[in-house]
């Protein structure tokens, strides 16, 4: 079965440690794959697991979803949707994996989700139908009785072409009610993977299974996987990590992978040398520390969000609809960061709270204001070897006025043509000091010095933000592509000033969006 | 054997809602596609390289690179073709490689074939080659400009529409566009090939058009289509993408099967698919409209203008069906339809859901929807009153008389249940007091003729097997997309033969069972196979009748089949028992069933006939939200009353009314094709083209079927095709977009607003509205709109 190909990036093989991880509950090794390989492109050609479908090979229409479970820091197996077609293979080890084969029960009895798909009416054409299985199966395992509105988030990175998706948000719904438990005889893992979530913590005898199996195949020490001349390194620590950073500037510094995926299977790039962040302890941790909440690197955007939103609440509609969520449960706030693409969605948010970015080359930290990372289109302030370590947010301040907007031609997983975000600190009727960020109107995520200093002191009245807003033009010559023209850019970016001026003064009176 | 049959293995009969045959293998990951199919040793795996330019000529091509390429075997060029070079179905203009003229940016150069799919795409960007680049039109006002067509323009004509429009009260001009669309089935463009002894070939082909698809590989291998094979077993949707595109793949992926002798499977990476393979037509469309004061169109001359790409494709079938739906539901007396098929240098535009319809369709609701606004009345009372009749105002402007006319009564039973009117006034009472948010409401009919226009592909045959068990298996020409087309035949079978669904089984269309076959398509699928498979049914049945009428000595008549039992006056034995003891008097237990609709005609020529058996309709209710500082909008409601005839099985039928639907409605909002100034597709990945989601679907979806009313025609148990019909439902939610967006000039201005209407077209929209309020210096109404 495990017959290679040639590697399409050509090079030599070495021996190395083999991919450790567990596929439906069982242990499965992996070794001499190309590091670039996909889990997906892994299930499908090499195991022969044709059930997961490749339907874009980018992570936009979910058709690839899988399940990765993971250990959390409470020992429990937490369970999350990624898209297998751009996660690349090495980033799986030490987790568990459960894809569409896995769910039917030893029986031939259909997992409740899939009963509910399939009662519900949800696939005609069935290609899309693995994935959303996968997303629904999260979700079962993760929202004791979902909701619509909870629905639609969770399949937010699932297309379906055929149904109009109304039957399958019909089974999310139902799903928690369909199916019989699984008989006592039942594999632990087996029953645990058809109970419903619970609001109660017990833990299930088949989560302490599947617990122990991947502890058990824990690495204390740091990862290196090689083949077809490729090397990935998962090292341990920060301190390791920078080593290898330092040393191999050349280097692919791989995260979610998110973006990374799309190097490979759409630009058709490869490299020699990948350093995973995603095993470094630290990185994933989100502390608070004296005033500032810091985010390291490898924490995903989901858990990024989740820590925010305590603070920032209003931001909360825009992470919503940040990507999906198998793509928020995979990519991270550090590597959206470290991207830094112009239309990239948290940056301006973090600029317009005043964030910053802790970088580090070898052992030398510095700390930089975020927005003075970005230099122009594709250029940053990092030297050679210099990686983003974290990003620091600063708690919240009194009396501050937020907003957040996200705007593109679909509501859930598009790219925007216009992110906006502000936020405002008024004393009296007077603006004292105003941040206006965003994204979609230059080479890179940047301020609205013009806008800011023309509200700056004045009072906060429609006249001044009027005002204001002509001088976005000042601030901003965005280009016209295929998401919007720069005239509409523009208008936008003046409009959802406005927006702002309307909800900050008129409270509830006025409705002012429609997403 | 001869165990009764219980009651509740006997569901499943023509009529129930029976979930689609291959839910369970869908839902477990092991329903099987062309891509899973098991890979024999030593498959090569084929990417294209593709043209950069939209126009040139290749001066010089070195694919040495690419030959050196790791992994590469072998690399196919337009030489390597042994018969015709060529996969237009109606006019061979369509080369499968280009040879030395290049007239799109994606279109094929050549084919590389290497022992892995990442491989073969690396290798296929490393052609040398030496362009002469030519100048390309891209637009249909370039090609409008310069004549540059794919088929002389075609003028339909009934009455007199210029007289009637000079002697109108009222009179409007209007000039509109609708965008193209991608498919976006979620399984890209596939063939897998498999050579097989003396020059055979059997290929898995993701099409809608096994028999087309077998005819070109034929031609393309130059050898008679006894030596190919067709196979497929379901495609991951289709929706028209599949009926002439796939014979681009499966010819090659046959080629390089028969010159390698090893298995070549061909799968186009979605970018490639998007870039490479043909969508919508986009029209450009005009109109110029005599009416009274009630909103009644006297005369009316359309303008309808597509763009075809760069070859003839399917577009005149498609432009053929745009012609005979600018009618919609409306009686025209005097018009005009002029019709000009594009030829631009960019891909070859298709077949997708609606054929054509959707296009025509939307140029007569943009119009009636200027008159409401000039006349200052409800759209829907102007759609009314230019309404079919029954018995008078009942002839297409193509001479077809519409016997089965339905409109008002659905029309008035849906304007009640969906609270239209009052919905109406409570909107633009509450849009009067928001000055941001503005709530659009409209209800738009749809009336859509169901039958190839082409009469000759309205034919379709069965074959049907009984073994002695008692099972039965059957084969159709009709392909299963995810529509349910197989279990909807299957409960044909199960209906004529008496017996439980669970016992029948449909199997991979396949070009060696049923030959000779239509496209799945035209929304035709069910009416044509479904009686096919009747006949057969019925054809066996008459043998089994005969036989038990010898074992029991009656009257052959008086045989019954039912609940999985043969009976007969006082007899009766299951229908496994006798199909063994028909076997074992060596009767025939195979039948091959056949049909052709009657009826229809269609003079191409003069665009005149019966080109429909019947129609399908439908009205939809639908009410948004739009943003007016940005243009975003949301679908919050939407009614739907559609007419499927005496349902076959209603919850497939919903199925594609609620998918139909979400799919127009992103045609006609979020999904923009978008092509830069050198004719460069930049839309083409789910990250630029943006399908619905399950965010955009209506919060409120009330979604039914017409019940009561059978198909007038003899179709399959009087039920009526559904497959494309409630794509333009979706008309409603542009017209509901429209009524908001005119609320901000009081509604009588229309608003000058293309298709899609994306957040930025709904923005320039209003933005237009309030400018011409502001600078409007005259009492004048708009004597022109858009």
């Amino acid at each position: 079965m495990l017959v290679r190909r040639a590697s399409p990036y050509s090079g030599v093989s070495m021996p190395s440690h083999p991919i450790r991880f567990l596929l439906n509950g069982t242990l499965t090794e992996a070794a001499g794959v190309d590091p670039h390989v996909s889990l997906l492109q892994y299930l499908r050609e090499d195991l022969r697991l044709t059930g997961t479908k490749e339907g874009c090979a980018e992570g936009d229409c979910g058709a690839c979803t899988v399940v990765l479970g993971e250990l959390d820091t409470n020992g429990r197996v937490g369970l999350k949707p990624v898209n297998a077609c751009i996660r690349q293979l090495p980033t799986i080890d030490g987790k568990a994996v459960f894809t569409v084969e896995g769910l039917k029960r030893g029986d031939g009895t259909l997992h409740p989700a899939q009963q509910a798909l399939a009662d519900c009416h949800g696939s005609q054409c069935g290609f899309c139908t693995p994935g959303f299985v996968m997303s629904l199966f999260a979700l079962y395992k993760n929202s004791p009785s979902p909701t619509r509105t909870q629905a639609i988030e969770a399949l937010s990175g699932n297309l379906c072409r055929c149904t109009g998706y109304r039957p399958i948000l019909d089974a999310a719904v139902v799903m928690q009610g369909c199916g019989t438990p699984c008989g006592a005889d039942a594999a632990p893992v087996e029953s645990w993977l058809n109970q419903p979530a619970t609001t109660t913590g017990a833990v299930h005898p088949g989560e302490a299974v599947l617990a122990a199996a991947l502890r058990a195949i824990g690495r204390e020490a740091d990862f290196s996987y090689a083949a077809h001349g490729v090397s990935f390194h998962a090292p341990r620590s920060i301190a390791s990590f920078s080593r290898l950073a330092a040393a191999h500037p050349d280097a692919w510094i791989l995260a979610g992978g998110t973006d990374v995926g799309l190097w490979i299977n759409k630009a058709l790039q490869s490299t020699r040398t990948i350093l995973y962040t995603g095993a470094v302890d630290g990185l994933g941790r989100i502390e608070d520390k004296a005033g500032w909440v810091e985010i390291g690197a490898a924490v995903t955007l989901e858990d990024a969000f989740h820590a925010l939103n305590r603070h920032y609440p209003e931001f909360a509609h825009v992470w919503l609809r940040f990507a999906s969520v198998p793509i928020r449960s995979s990519g991270t706030l550090g590597g959206n960061v470290a991207n830094g693409s112009p239309i990239g969605d948290s940056m301006p948010l973090l600029i317009a709270l005043g964030s910053e970015v802790v970088l580090r080359h070898g052992e030398a930290v510095r700390t930089l204001p975020l927005e003075d990372l970005y230099l122009d289109y594709k250029k940053q302030a990092r030297v050679s070897g210099e990686w983003v370590e974290r990003v620091r947010v600063p708690m919240r301040s009194a009396g501050l006025e937020l907003a957040a907007y996200k705007n593109a031609k679909r509501n859930e997983q598009d790219i925007s043509a216009v992110c906006f975000a502000l936020a405002l600190q008024r004393e009296g009727d007077q603006v004292r000091s105003v941040r206006v960020a965003l994204g979609g109107m230059a080479g890179v995520p940047k301020r609205a010095r013009q806008v800011e200093a023309a509200l700056t002191g004045k009072a906060w009245n429609e006249d001044n933000v009027r005002a204001a807003m002509a001088d976005m033009t000042r601030d901003f010559s965005p280009m016209s592509d295929m998401r919007a023209t720069a005239g509409y850019r523009l208008r936008v970016a003046q409009n959802l000033l406005l927006r702002f001026f309307h909800e900050s003064s008129s409270g509830a009176s006025i409705e002012t969006r429609v997403l | 054997m001869n165990a009764p049959v219980s009651p509740s293995t006997l569901s499943g009969a023509a009529g129930e809602s029976l979930r689609h045959e291959s839910a369970h293998l869908q839902v477990s990951g092991e329903a099987r596609y062309a891509d899973d199919v098991p890979e024999p040793i030593g498959t090569l795996h084929a990417a294209f390289g593709v043209s950069p330019h939209a126009h040139a000529r290749i001066k010089r091509i070195d694919l040495s690179a690419v030959r050196a390429h790791p992994g590469v075997v072998a690399v196919l060029t337009h030489v390597d073709i042994p018969g015709a070079n060529n996969y237009g179905g109606i006019k061979p203009d369509d080369p499968l490689l280009a040879e030395t003229l290049l007239e799109y940016q994606g279109q094929p150069m050549f084919l590389v074939l290497a022992d892995s799919h990442h491989a073969a795409r690396r290798a296929a960007k490393l052609a040398q080659v030496e362009y002469e680049v030519l100048p390309a039109i891209l637009t249909i006002e370039d090609a409008l400009d310069q004549q540059f067509y794919i088929a002389p323009p075609r003028t339909l004509t009934r009455g007199d529409a210029a007289g009637a429009m000079r002697e109108a009260p009222h009179r409007i001009t209007g000039r509109t566009r609708c965008g193209g669309q991608d498919h976006f089935y979620l399984e890209g463009q596939i063939a897998f090939a498999f050579p097989e002894e003396d020059g055979q070939v059997r290929v898995v082909s993701s099409t809608q058009h096994p028999t087309e698809v077998q005819h070109i590989v034929a031609h393309a291998l130059g050898c008679a289509s006894h030596l190919v094979r067709i196979e497929c077993r379901r495609m991951g949707g289709g929706f028209g993408g599949k009926e002439s595109q796939p014979a681009l793949l499966a010819a090659l992926a046959a080629i390089a099967a028969l010159k390698t002798g090893r298995a070549v499977k061909l799968r186009l990476d979605r970018d490639d698919d998007m870039v490479i393979t043909g969508k919508r037509h986009p029209f450009l469309l005009e109109y110029e409209v005599g009416f009274d004061g009630d909103g009644r169109i006297l005369g009316a001359d359309f303008m309808l203008a597509s763009n075809c790409g760069y070859s003839s494709d399917l577009s005149g079938p498609v432009n053929d069906r745009a012609i005979c739906h600018v009618d919609n539901a409306y009686f025209l007396e005097h018009v005009t339809v002029r019709n000009l098929q594009c030829k631009t240098h960019t891909v070859s535009n298709t077949a997708f859901r609606g054929f054509g319809g959707p296009q025509g369709m939307f140029v007569i609701e943009h119009a009636l929807d200027c008159i409401a606004r000039q006349l200052g009345l409800d759209p829907l009372d102007v759609r009314r009153a230019n309404y079919y009749g029954s018995d008078t105002r009942n002839e297409t402007p193509y001479g077809q008389v519409i016997e089965d006319n339905i409109l008002e009564p659905i029309t008035h039973e849906l304007e009640l249940s969906s609270d239209y009117r009052t919905r109406r006034t409570a909107l633009r009472k509450q849009n009067a007091a928001s000055p941001i948010v503005k709530r659009g409401i409209a209800l738009t009919p749809v009336k859509f003729g169901i039958s190839f226009n082409a009469t000759h592909f309205n034919q379709a045959g069965a074959l049907l097997n009984l073994y002695s068990d008692g099972s039965v298996l059957l084969n159709h020409g009709g392909t299963e997309m995810g529509q349910g087309l197989h279990t909807k035949v299957a409960q044909v079978v199960a209906q004529e033969l008496g017996i439980a669904v669970d016992q029948v089984r449909v199997t991979a269309t396949d070009t060696s069972k049923v030959p000779n076959t239509s496209a799945t398509a035209a929304s035709s699928g069910s009416d044509l196979n479904g009686m096919a498979a009747r006949d057969a049914c019925r054809q066996l049945r008459a043998r089994l009748a005969a036989h038990a009428a010898r074992l029991w000595n009656v009257n052959a008549d008086g045989v019954q089949f039912a609940g999985g039992r043969v009976s007969a006056d006082a007899h009766s034995m299951p229908f496994a028992e006798l199909a063994h003891k028909a076997w074992f008097a060596r009767v025939s237990l195979s039948a091959q069933g056949f049909y052709a609709t009657p009826k229809i005609n269609w003079n191409r020529a003069e665009l005149k006939g019966r080109p429909f058996y019947y129609f399908a309709y439908g009205v939809a209710c639908t009410q948004v939200a739009v943003d007016t500082l940005t243009g975003e909008t949301r679908i919050e409601r939407a009614d739907i009353l559609h007419d499927a005839g005496s349902s076959l099985n209603p919850a497939l039928d919903i199925g594609q009314v609620e998918g139909g639907f979400i799919q127009g409605a992103g045609w006609l909002t979020s999904e923009e094709l978008w092509w830069d100034a050198k004719g460069r597709l930049a839309t083409h990945a789910p990250s630029t083209y943006k399908i619905p989601t399950a965010a955009d679907i209506p919060e409120v979806f009330n979604v039914r079927l017409v019940e009561g009313r059978p198909n007038v025609e003899d179709t399959i148990y009087r039920s009526k095709a559904v497959g494309e019909p409630p794509l333009m439902l979706a008309l409603s939610v542009y017209h509901a977009i429209r009524d908001a967006v005119a609320s901000v000039a009081d509604y009588r201005v229309s608003p000058t607003l293309d298709a899609p209407a994306t957040p930025e077209a709904v923005l320039n929209a209003i933005d237009g509205l309030l400018d011409s309020r502001r600078s409007a210096s005259t009492n004048d109404p708009r004597p022109t709109t858009s």
